[in-house]
C-alpha cells in the first residue's frame, strides 16, 4: 500500500493496526509529554519499551494510517479566523478532475469527496479554506467557484461562526473490539 | 495573539516529521541551535496559551476509527444548548457553527460504523433534532499544517 493513497483503508479487507496500536494512539491523544524521553515516559503507561513505541509509531506513519507527526496548532489564536468550507454539487464521473483543479490552489487546506444526502444536502465534492481576512477568503472563493472547472457546479459556501469544541479524535473512546476488521 | 520569530521557526517546522527517536527534543534543540529544556518550556509557553493543541498524531480518518462529517439544522435559540449537548460527546472531536440552514457541523469518530450511528441516535433523541451523516468517499487534499 502507498503511503498517499488516496483510496479510504477501510475498502482493504484486514487491519492495518492491532489493539496495542490504538491504545497507544489513546495515550497520546492529547499529546506527547513535554519531557526528555517521551516515548520512554508513554511506554511505561502502556508496559511497552521505549523501541516498541517508536517502532509501532514508524509503522503508522508509513503505512498512513499516521499521516503526520508532530505540532497541532490552534489556527484561531494565530490569526486564521477567516475559514470558509465550500461545497459542490458535481457529476460522479467529474469529481476526480475537479478536485485535481482545486487542489491547485495553495490556500486550499483539505478537499475531500463526501456521500450526498439528497435532497437536503446534494453537495459531494468539499473544500476548505483557512485565511487570515474574510474579504481574502471571499476573492479566493470567488475565483474558485468562477474557474472553468467548477462555474457550472451549484456551489454553496458555510463560514464557522463559533467554535464549540476542535480535539484530535479520542481513541480512548474508540477502542477497538478485540478481532474486529476495520 | 503574537509569536516570537523563534516560536515561529519552531510551529512552522515541527507540524510534521517530528522525530521518532529517544531525546526527540534534543535534536530540535540541535537543529534550532536552543537548549532542550528552552525547547520544552517553549512548547509548555505555547500550549498553556493556547496556541497548539498537542504534540501528536494526527490519524487518516476510518483507519481507526470510524468516523464522519454531520450536520444538523438547529434552530437559533437552541444553537447553544444542542452545541452544548454534541461538545459532550467524546467520540465528537470538531463542533463548530456554520453559516447556514446547517448551522451546527461536527464530526464523529467511534469504534465502529455501528457505534457512530448509536452516538447520531443519541444526539438525536437528546436533542428532538435530525442529523445527517456525510461520510468521506475519498481525500484528495490532507491537512499538512499550517504556515505562521
Amino acid at each position: 500500500m502507498k503511503p498517499c493513497d488516496f483510496q479510504l483503508f477501510n475498502e482493504y479487507s484486514g487491519r492495518l493496526v492491532d489493539d496495542r496500536d490504538v491504545a497507544l494512539l489513546a495515550a497520546i491523544e492529547d499529546g506527547l509529554p513535554f519531557s526528555r524521553r517521551p516515548y520512554a515516559e508513554i511506554g511505561e503507561r502502556l508496559q511497552m519499551t521505549e523501541g516498541q513505541v517508536i517502532n509501532r509509531l514508524e509503522w503508522m506513519t508509513a503505512c498512513g494510517v499516521i499521516r503526520r507527526f508532530g505540532l497541532v496548532l490552534q489556527h484561531r489564536p494565530l490569526g486564521y479566523r477567516a475559514n470558509a468550507m465550500v461545497v459542490w454539487d458535481v457529476p460522479d464521473d467529474n469529481v476526480d478532475e475537479a478536485a485535481r483543479h482545486i487542489v491547485d490552489h495553495d490556500f486550499v487546506t483539505l478537499c475531500y469527496c463526501r456521500k450526498r444526502s439528497a435532497p437536503q444536502w446534494p453537495f459531494n465534492l468539499y473544500c476548505m479554506i483557512h485565511g487570515r481576512e474574510r474579504a481574502e477568503v471571499e476573492e479566493q472563493i470567488k475565483d474558485l467557484k468562477t474557474s472553468a472547472s467548477l462555474i457550472s457546479y451549484p456551489s454553496r459556501t458555510l463560514f464557522s461562526r463559533r467554535r464549540f469544541k476542535q480535539t484530535g479524535a479520542k481513541f480512548s473512546s474508540a477502542q477497538m473490539p478485540a478481532g474486529s476488521a476495520i | 495573539m503574537e509569536l516570537s520569530t523563534t516560536e515561529k521557526r519552531l510551529v512552522n517546522r515541527w507540524q510534521k516529521g517530528f522525530p521518532l527517536e529517544p531525546r526527540p527534543f534534543a535534536s530540535l534543540a540541535d537543529e534550532m541551535g536552543m537548549s532542550e529544556d528552552d525547547i520544552l518550556a517553549m512548547l509548555e509557553s505555547l500550549k498553556a496559551r493556547g496556541l497548539i493543541t498537542r504534540l501528536g498524531a494526527v490519524v487518516r480518518p476510518n483507519t481507526v476509527a470510524a468516523s464522519s462529517l454531520v450536520a444538523m439544522q438547529v434552530p437559533d435559540h437552541r444553537l447553544e444548548e444542542v452545541a452544548g449537548i454534541v461538545s459532550a460527546c467524546p467520540e465528537v472531536n470538531h463542533n463548530y457553527e456554520r453559516e447556514d440552514k446547517l448551522n451546527l457541523w461536527f464530526v464523529v469518530a467511534a469504534s465502529s460504523a455501528g457505534e457512530l450511528d448509536r452516538v447520531l441516535a443519541r444526539i438525536e433523541a437528546m436533542t428532538g433534532l435530525d442529523t445527517c451523516k456525510l461520510p468521506l468517499k475519498k481525500a484528495y487534499h490532507i491537512d499538512l499544517g499550517f504556515s505562521i
